[in-house]
């Protein structure tokens, strides 16, 4: 099962298991809650923004597969101290990631940590829990109206 | 071992057997979602998209007549194999589904009114749900829903209790697809019956499984899907016992259930042809009767019998892997096993037994209430079904064993 080991890397089972700023951030926050309704997966993903629009802090809750569950985590780490313009770069960048042909070779600089998920590319089944705490990141910062579903 | 059971043989029947799926053989566990077809069925398609086909019920031309006959070989067919007494109650469908959502939008919309209550179990597929909730939403029906217990049973007693007085219909599965209870329908057809409640039974899980016989349970309505009976997509039955089904409105209007149509008034045919509007799916059902003469050449008893022995194998085998729970312990069970693994969400444990070419259902399995019931958001489910071998439970406890060591 080696493609298995390609696809669940070690910081990817690592944030799995222990998921990070796995939280409630308190009511002043932004929050959306993000559903794949194929496999399940839900979660809540809250974000605090300063008065310049600048990630105070980013959290989530919920459950889901291991991909979507480490996505979120990482997710969070990753997108705190980046204005709201940055986040949606990243999004892009992710998301251009995890559906770019298996074959196109992978940026590992623009992409830093998240990079590990460049063998969800070989899973097309499983894009959409790769995508689904960024798809909720993204509604919660549009106000978080609407429940964010991946595609 | 079965006398007179030959595995191997059966599984040079099903051409993508010999299939390797990411370099390795097949491993097809997923025969509840749909099964594999056999080259009899295979043949009888192509055979008769290359040699016989025409439409049906119009021609006077001979190939239209061929065809015809064809088509309606095969609702007798249907009715020998599931014990209808009368041709006539065999109407071809596109699926169980449909099959259920006729019921509702025929014989419900014109038998039921507002405060009338369909009871249900809790094991139901989403096709035996959402269509009398929306039932309710157009006439004010209430839905009811008979408990199970902590082994997926049915709770008879809680079952027999919410048959009152408003009760209509029971709709009820004969096998559930995510946890594989076989329920006890003779019996809960019997109590409804008593009460003069009509019966629809989902046996889409159980006729690929076990001999059916439809007058002997005396149910009213009877539903499968003709492809998880190794047939091919896009055809269904509804059975209807026929004078519940000649008091039918139709369903779809169109050619073919008219008798005879002006602007001022059309009349309907009578059944089943009243509830087969438009041209069917000719070689779908030409296609079931061969999936249907093929079982017939091994024997259902045989096939539940080598099911039977694959899921008490699969149950030890898989009984011994620590950190595997069990969902769905029911002693009445058809070859399903459904199971949630310790700390490995069912998607990625999807992934993982798809690398070692095995393929199994993971999720709610179109029955998130069962899920709710117990408190977990999905399950991997293994279904067998007559191709299926002890080696292949083997397989698929190495690879689960695996994938524990991957994930923990």
């Amino acid at each position: 099962m080696d493609e298995i080991r390609e696809l669940y890397q070690a910081t990817i089972l690592d944030h799995n298991k222990k998921p990070r700023n796995f939280r409630v951030i308190g009511e002043a926050a932004l929050h959306a809650d993000g559903h794949n309704p194929l496999c399940g997966d839900k979660l809540t993903v809250y974000v605090a923004l300063d008065d310049r629009d600048r990630v105070v802090d980013a959290a989530f809750r919920g459950s889901g597969c291991a991909i979507s569950t480490a996505s979120a985590s990482m997710m969070t780490e990753l997108v705190k101290g980046m204005t709201t313009d940055e986040v949606q770069r990243e999004f892009e960048i992710f998301h251009h990631l995890v559906t770019s042909p298996c074959d196109e070779p992978v940026d590992v600089e623009s992409l830093g940590k998240l990079a590990v998920f460049s063998g969800v590319r070989e899973f097309p089944m499983r894009v959409k829990c790769a995508t689904l705490a960024w798809h909720t990141l993204r509604a919660a910062l549009a106000g978080g109206a609407e429940v964010a579903k991946t595609e | 071992m079965i006398p007179g059971y030959d595995v191997h043989a059966i599984r040079a029947d099903f051409p993508i057997l010999a299939d390797k799926v990411r370099g390795k053989p097949l491993v097809f566990l997923d025969s509840a979602a749909s099964a594999q077809k056999p080259r009899a069925v295979i043949d009888a398609v192509t055979d008769f998209y290359s040699h016989g086909y025409a439409n049906i019920h119009r021609g006077v031309y001979q190939l239209s007549a061929t065809a015809t006959h064809a088509f309606e070989g095969a609702r007798d067919a249907v009715q020998r194999f599931i014990g209808a007494r009368d041709r006539r109650e065999i109407v071809f469908v596109r699926n169980a589904t449909e099959a259920i959502n006729l019921v509702a939008r025929t014989w419900a919309e014109s038998n039921l009114e507002a405060g009338d209550e369909i009871l249900i179990t809790a094991l139901e597929h989403h096709a035996n749900i959402v269509p009398w909730q929306m039932l309710g939403d157009r006439r004010g029906t209430r839905l009811k829903v008979a408990p199970i217990d902590d082994r997926g049973e049915v709770v008879l007693d809680a079952f027999e209790d919410l048959l009152g007085e408003r009760t209509k219909l029971v709709a009820i599965s004969h096998v559930s697809n995510a946890l594989g209870t076989v329920n006890p329908v003779a019996g809960m057809i019997a109590m409804a019956k008593q009460r003069g409640i009509t019966v629809l039974v989902d046996g889409a899980q159980a006729v690929p499984h076990m001999a059916v016989d439809v007058s002997r349970l005396g149910c009213d309505f009877y539903v499968f899907s003709g492809h998880k009976l190794f047939g091919p997509t896009g055809i269904g039955v509804l059975y209807g016992r026929l004078p519940v089904l000649d008091a039918m409105p139709p369903f779809l209007g169109g050619g073919d259930m008219i008798e005879s149509v002006t602007f001022e008034k059309t009349s309907y045919a009578p059944v089943p042809a009243r509830f087969e509007a438009g041209t069917p799916d000719i070689a779908g059902a030409i296609g079931l009767r061969a999936a249907i003469d093929y079982l017939g050449t091994i024997g259902l008893d045989r096939i539940s019998a080598w099911e039977h022995e694959l899921l008490v194998y699969a149950n030890a085998v898989l009984g011994r892997i620590e950190g595997l729970r069990m969902i769905g312990t029911a002693p009445c069970k058809a070859a399903v096993v459904s199971f949630v693994l310790d700390g490995v969400h069912a998607h990625d444990v999807g992934t993982a037994l798809d690398q070692a070419g095995i393929a199994v259902r993971v999720g709610h399995h179109c029955a998130q209430p069962v899920m709710d019931i117990y408190g977990v958001p999905a399950t991997v489910r293994a279904s067998f079904s007559l191709y299926n071998t002890k080696a292949e439970v083997d397989v698929l406890a190495a690879a689960i064993r695996e994938t524990l060591e991957i994930f923990r």
